[in-house]
């Protein structure tokens, strides 16, 4: 009796158990998410590949070393991007100095310092919307502040490095504050009240232990700030790179940095803008030595930021 | 903190190196008489806080009314309740952690040492250096073993011997030998109960006078609950210990005395406000409550 109870029981386990249906809508859905990544990664590989290929052309004549040392000129054979690479550097070197360590002060600020009433609600929302402003908005706060106001003038030279800078590291400014903030929240509550729990500062509890535990994360802000630094067009156009030349030679550092001035993607746009058809193909080269430059940079924040994390 | 001659004294005494053995045996010889002299006139205690009426509030919220209970020295104060009676807030009163809680605010006086913990004048950071804190999950810091122990000391301005304290501190948590080979490794990388003994080191390292332990126990293992248990009866020799504990042999195994918290709901608002039902000896409070709530919670048949 036992026996057969227990194998009536068997039979219908193994009945319920081996009805597996084919879960039609689970295998579309699966489809449909590694379409949409598919697509998405096969736009940026056939533009990218499209590039490089209208580019080569270029590096192979010419070489490597040669467009990049050459300066903006309206003969094809010897256009380059000197000016570009060391304005766009000199852009970032200002978000660097200027941007982050402001960005990542008011972060703290706000999240370990500021206490939660309707102002602080207020700028924080706030701070999210600068964030979302169109580039075009920051050139012309750009114009109005740095070249026309006149008290700036005499400091930033008009249409300079100086203004395009400064433009820059506003317009990143809500991007480092914002992903800072991301990573001071993301610290666990537990670890704060440990260190106040010994009898820690506020200031100690954010030195000691708040900011190492945030590093990295601030840190990845940083770098996806530098990279939209590097892309920014719109306002530098705005702010006289398209058409500048970067003053060569025996200029001073300060006469450099209020001179006329461009960047690599301005260049991109000033070249694409050209009807000869060889400035395609320069067009190109702007962009790949745009994103290697870009590349590097990142690099370096990351090896950066590698070393930094190992020491805790 | 005018009046900081006695717990300054209390901490001296710790400072004094490795005669433990006979230090300890030396300040236990009386106290032993009166823990066996329990049902006699009792002896009187010092007091390590006077809690007169104490009520929390978050914004207008109540969480905590008019708790009065004393806590006395070397003794192991258990609090037990229900889940939202507001024993952790309560404990968090006792070393001003509820000030980080942004709205949280105190009603009611609260006397450390005779010292008002909430006078204007007195530093909540040194406060918390005085009494230390385990919490319910253990949280080493992200650190070396070696730095989770010394942090405190380091900023308190400890011109020691640094290794010297570690090791001391280590040894009195009752970890020494399962660290001493691996000081300079993550704090993070320890079981849980190691974790938690480190914690418990880490805030003996700054010498502090009070234990306060949230629920140390409850995200360990009855062997690691065990070690425990039994190294805050070490402890409580040098030191007053607070606890929480949801776990209510364990208050009876190790406390003193026991607060018995519950919540009350209002009828109207639906807030739930918590309250000390019953204060006593522990063994009062498990053998011979007064209040039938006490009785019904202790018994298990409510809660």
């Amino acid at each position: 009796m036992a026996a057969t109870h227990v194998s009536a029981t068997a039979g219908a386990v193994e009945q319920a158990l081996r009805g597996r249906r084919t879960d039609v809508g689970g295998v579309a859905f699966r489809i449909a998410l590694f379409g949409a990544l598919l697509i998405s990664l096969l736009v940026l590989v056939i533009l990218l590949a499209d590039v490089f290929r209208t580019a080569w052309p270029v590096f192979r004549d010419r070489g490597v070393a040669d467009f990049v040392t050459s300066n903006i000129s309206s003969l094809p054979e010897r256009a380059g991007v000197r000016q570009g690479i060391i304005g766009s550097l000199y852009i970032v070197a200002f978000v660097v100095v200027i941007a982050i360590p402001l960005g990542i002060g008011g972060a703290i600020y706000m999240e370990e310092y500021a206490r939660d009433t309707r102002l602080t609600r207020v700028i924080n929302a706030n701070i999210r919307n600068l964030a979302g402003v169109p580039a075009i908005v920051y050139g012309l706060l750009g114009i109005a502040l740095f070249v026309q106001f006149q008290a700036l003038q005499p400091i930033t030279g008009g249409r300079s490095i100086i203004s395009g800078g400064l433009t820059i590291a506003i317009l990143v400014l809500p991007i480092v504050i914002i992903t800072s903030a991301e990573a001071l929240r993301a610290v666990p509550r537990s670890i704060r009240e440990a260190a106040f729990g010994v009898g820690a500062t506020r200031w100690e509890v954010v030195r000691s232990h708040v900011l190492p535990y945030a590093a990295p994360g601030i840190f990845t802000g940083t770098i996806l700030t530098l990279a939209r630094a590097f892309g920014e067009t719109a306002p530098l156009i705005l702010l006289g790179a398209a058409t500048g030349f970067l003053s060569t030679g025996s200029a001073g550092f300060v006469d450099t940095l209020k001179g006329p001035y461009t960047a690599l993607p301005t260049l991109v746009f000033a070249y694409a803008r050209k009807n000869l058809r060889a400035f395609e193909q320069i067009t190109a080269a702007t962009i790949v030595t745009l994103l290697v430059v870009l590349l590097l940079v990142n690099a370096t924040a990351i090896i950066l930021r590698n070393r930094y994390e190992r020491k805790w | 903190m005018s009046e900081s001659g006695d717990p300054m004294d209390v901490t001296n005494r710790v400072q004094l190196p490795e005669s433990e053995g006979g230090q300890a045996e030396h300040e236990q010889g009386p106290r032993l008489a009166v823990r066996q002299s329990r049902d006699e006139p009792e002896v009187q205690r010092e007091v390590v806080f006077d809690v007169r009426d104490v009520s929390n509030y978050y914004g207008d919220f109540r969480a905590v009314r008019n708790v009065t209970l004393p806590v006395f020295r070397n003794e192991i104060t258990a609090l037990i309740g229900p889940s939202g009676c507001g024993k952790t807030t309560f404990l968090r009163n006792l070393n001003r952690m509820n000030d980080l809680i942004e709205g949280a605010r105190i009603e009611g006086e609260l006397l450390y040492h005779g010292v008002d913990l909430y006078d204007p004048q007195v530093d909540p950071v040194e406060v918390r250096r005085r009494i230390g804190m385990v919490f319910q999950k253990p949280n080493p810091f992200p650190k070396s073993i070696y730095d989770n122990v010394a942090f405190g000391p380091r900023i308190a301005g400890f011109t020691g011997n640094m290794d010297d304290l570690v090791e001391e501190s280590l040894h009195r948590a009752a970890l020494w030998d399962e660290v001493k080979d691996k000081l300079k490794e993550s704090g993070m990388a320890l079981s849980g109960g190691q974790q938690q003994r480190l914690c418990i080191a880490r805030a003996i390292a700054t010498r502090p006078d009070v234990i306060l332990m949230d629920e140390p126990c409850s995200a360990l293992d009855p062997i690691a609950t065990q070690r425990i248990e039994d190294l805050m009866l070490e402890l409580k020799h040098r030191y007053s210990i607070v606890i929480v504990t949801h776990n209510m042999q364990q208050a009876a195994r190790v406390s003193d005395r026991t607060a018995f918290f519950t919540v009350e709901v209002h009828e109207d608002s639906g807030q739930r406000t918590g309250t000390v039902v019953e204060y006593d000896k522990t063994e009062t409070i498990f053998t011979n409550p007064s209040d039938k709530r006490t009785e019904d919670y202790v018994t298990g048949r409510f809660g």
